[in-house]
């Protein structure tokens, strides 16, 4: 069906445009980017930054095209000299209450706020405001807060609120007092925040950004007694590439070894290796449970965002979440037990890193019952923006690097582990498993459809053998909330449910790349970068856990069989009941 | 103005928690009901203690910084009980201008206590306060209902004392 179509005009040239389109969209099709600072589309829709500022003919003063609807035969101008001149002084005024530490800013190049600033010419010191003097917010192992950047665009309240369902941050006091905060004036620390890091990429400037914990790597890989291996989970070679000019769904996964190998880790390893493992254990776990019907539905653990929203949020379910540790905690387990004792290292002088696209694996690291070898499986985990910087840092030439392998025995995934950075991905690898197992017999067609895309909430019932298994996949702390509701109002049932707290899953996690609104708001990033991973897969002749020859080394030489009692003491974990 | 959160423990009752309840079950499911829950919770408890925020974020379904967003924009709202006797000094144009600040500084060290706190045997709070409308007998401050106008800093101990 055609869509309802309007015509305008738009800097004086004809454009028929959707009829529920606002100015800002409209404006795309004459092929003109309003800037914007709070706008994000879906997420934050208020109009207050009133950057993205036109004339409507007609309309009383400037229009805020963010929020401003079209209508037929409206006339708009986007680009006059009130409008410039308005945008310019609004942007002196947003930078009259903003520290200018933009030399040293984390953000310094992909500030949205300062690349505005540059094209509009602003004098950073015409207006001298209020500049209140805040203490940075270091309370949590995730995420760190700087007021004193902050531009009150809200964006991050309302990724927190609106998308994740959370709302641990919202605007206190008013007027030139106004910050962004919890409530009480409490620490983010001291809050049931869970880490997610949406509120970091979502941040138009420098405000909220991860804990860096690059100098800790560093200094590991400088220090000769140690020995220091890493792994790189699944999406960050989707992603990487965008920290060096790649356009987002661009797969790096060569030149990303390369690099890691030339910043001299001892070991570069594939996190899809223990994704697949993860597979072996958590689609054993699930037969079990199924076959004695006990804590259904069986809930997945690789997400340690959704495993503390759970743990806060909805702590009746806690029993429901998979005992298995994440492939992160698993990787460094397994390394620090086998392989430690394969050559003859001692724990202790293992330095254990982890690539990630996240920032709640900051907190997951610190967790108890996370240290099978006596000490942390994993001591630093780093997001795919650090690494960037590290990369950047050491003076590498990313694209010039050629493509390189991971280091054998721990390079090996399957494309069934590739898949878990993207929501669906952990469910259709376990299914791959579950339903070869259940059946015997190989699977003639191993995509699952019904749980990729990007929805929100996904759900399908599959026949497996002669059993019907009914799943769901969620992406997003706020779909979790709706559907672990309707589970406990008796609306829904489910045998096994996939939650990613992150909206699209690991692919737009919060220690991922950032990517201004003006991409944001037009491109499908979350689709984008999860194509990565899915061309990998069906590229791959290796596309099931089971099959994965690492794996089964691991089990024959270690592990025995999944579940057994080593595998439960080294690969599993317990958690916590934490409430509000 | 930075809005403060008492240190001042909660003492709610039975029957005030049962007169919230039902006020926020009357606004059940309304668009913005916030609003009108917050008033009437001040109405019940006189103030916005943490405990009463936390109760209507959780009931409500509302995230609490949400709760306390509200709370601290609106000057209405306020966040500390006040005492046994409610000291309010007008710092409207007129007063200010005729030194009601200075009473300010002199209640605040006289009772011990900075603006919009409460002593710690709930016997004095202080408050500063927009214009009340007596300009004619400025500086003005006011004790519960009681009005005193024409004020200088030297009065503030007389006033005081005969209430303590």
């Amino acid at each position: 069906m055609m869509e309802n179509m309007v015509n305008v005009k738009i800097n004086n040239k004809e454009y028929s445009v959707p009829a529920n389109s606002t100015i800002l969209e409209a404006a795309r099709y004459a092929g003109i980017d309003i800037p914007t600072l709070c706008y994000l589309k879906d997420i934050n829709e208020i109009g207050a930054c009133r950057l993205c500022l036109v004339e409507v003919k007609g309309a009383r003063g400037l229009c805020a095209a963010c929020v401003y609807p079209v209508n037929e035969g409206m006339e708009i101008q986007t680009n006059t000299p009130a409008i410039r001149k308005a945008r310019k002084t609004n942007l002196e005024l947003v930078l009259s209450a903003h520290k200018k530490k933009c030399l040293t800013c984390v953000r310094s190049t992909s500030c949205e706020l300062q690349k505005l600033c540059l094209e509009y010419g602003v004098d950073e010191d015409h207006f001298q405001g209020n500049n209140n003097s805040y203490p940075i917010d270091f309370s949590t192992a995730s995420v760190v807060r700087d007021n004193e950047k902050c531009i009150l665009c809200r964006r991050c309240v309302a990724a927190c609120k609106n998308m994740q369902g959370i709302g641990v941050i919202g605007a206190n006091d008013r007027g030139f007092d106004t910050h962004i905060a919890s409530a009480f004036e409490l620490k983010l620390g001291q809050t049931s925040c869970i880490g997610c890091g949406q509120c970091i990429v979502a941040c138009p400037v420098g405000a909220i950004y991860e804990k860096d914990e690059t100098q800790k790597v560093l200094d590991a890989i400088a220090d000769p007694t140690k020995h220091v291996a890493i792994c790189a989970a699944p999406s960050i070679r989707a992603t990487l590439g965008e920290c060096f000019g790649y356009e987002p769904g661009t797969d790096v996964e060569g030149k990303m070894v390369a690099a890691l190998k030339a910043l001299g880790f001892d070991g570069v390893y594939d996190m899809n290796l223990t994704a697949d493992l993860t597979i072996m254990e958590e689609a054993t776990e699930f037969l079990g449970r199924f076959k004695e019907g006990k804590n259904l539905p069986l809930i997945t653990s690789c997400s340690p965002g959704w495993v503390k929203y759970c743990e806060h949020y909805f702590p009746e379910f806690v029993d429901n979440i998979s005992s298995c540790k994440s492939p992160q905690q698993m990787f460094g387990a397994m390394y620090k037990t086998y392989y430690a004792e394969k050559v003859g290292l001692d724990p202790k002088d293992i330095v254990f890193v982890s690539a990630i696209p996240c920032t709640a694996k900051k907190f997951e690291v610190k967790r108890d019952f996370q240290n099978a070898a006596g000490v942390p499986d994993v001591d630093i985990a780093i997001t795919t923006r650090e690494l960037g910087r590290m990369i950047q840092q050491a003076g590498i030439d990313f694209k010039a690097l050629a493509d390189e392998k991971f280091d054998v025995p721990f390079g090996i995934g399957s494309g069934a582990g590739a898949i878990f950075g993207a929501t669906g991905g952990v469910m259709e690898a376990a299914l791959r498993t579950a339903a070869e197992v259940i059946e015997g017999k190989k699977l003639e067609k191993l995509e699952f459809d019904d749980v990729r895309g990007t929805e929100g909430i996904k759900r399908a019932v599959y026949k497996l053998g002669d059993v019907t298994v009914r799943v769901a996949v969620v992406s997003g702390t706020a779909n979790a909330k709706k559907l672990l509701t309707a589970i406990k109002n008796g609306e829904e049932q489910y045998d096994f449910i996939e939650v990613m707290a992150c909206p699209g899953g690991c692919v737009n996690g919060g220690g991922q790349p950032t990517q201004p609104a003006v991409v944001r708001n037009n491109v499908d990033l979350k689709a984008l970068r999860a194509s990565v991973l899915y061309t990998a897969d069906k590229n791959m002749d290796l596309r099931k856990s089971h099959e994965n020859s690492a794996v089964k080394m691991l089990y024959d030489e270690y592990f025995g069989e999944p579940n057994s009692h080593k595998a439960h003491e080294i690969l599993h974990t317990k958690y916590v009941k934490r409430g509000l | 103005m930075k809005k403060k959160m008492t240190s001042v423990a909660f003492n709610g009752t039975a029957e005030q928690l049962a007169k919230l309840d039902e006020l926020i079950a009357k606004h059940k499911g309304e668009k913005g009901a916030l609003m009108p829950v917050l008033q009437g919770a001040q109405g019940i408890y006189g103030y916005l203690p943490i405990e009463v925020q936390k109760h209507i974020a959780l009931s409500m379904d509302v995230p609490l910084s949400e709760v306390y967003g509200v709370a601290t924009f609106y000057s209405q709202f306020i966040l500390n009980p006040k005492g046994e006797y409610a000291v309010s000094v007008c710092l409207g144009t007129a007063c200010y201008v005729k030194g009601a600040g200075l009473l300010m500084d002199k209640l605040e060290s006289l009772l011990g206590i900075k603006n919009g706190e409460i002593s710690n045997d709930r016997k004095f709070s202080l408050d500063a306060t927009r214009c009340i409308g007596a300009c004619g007998l400025a500086p003005v401050l006011t004790v519960n209902e009681e009005v005193y106008g024409r004020l200088t800093p030297d009065m503030i101990k007389g006033i005081l004392d005969k209430y303590n």
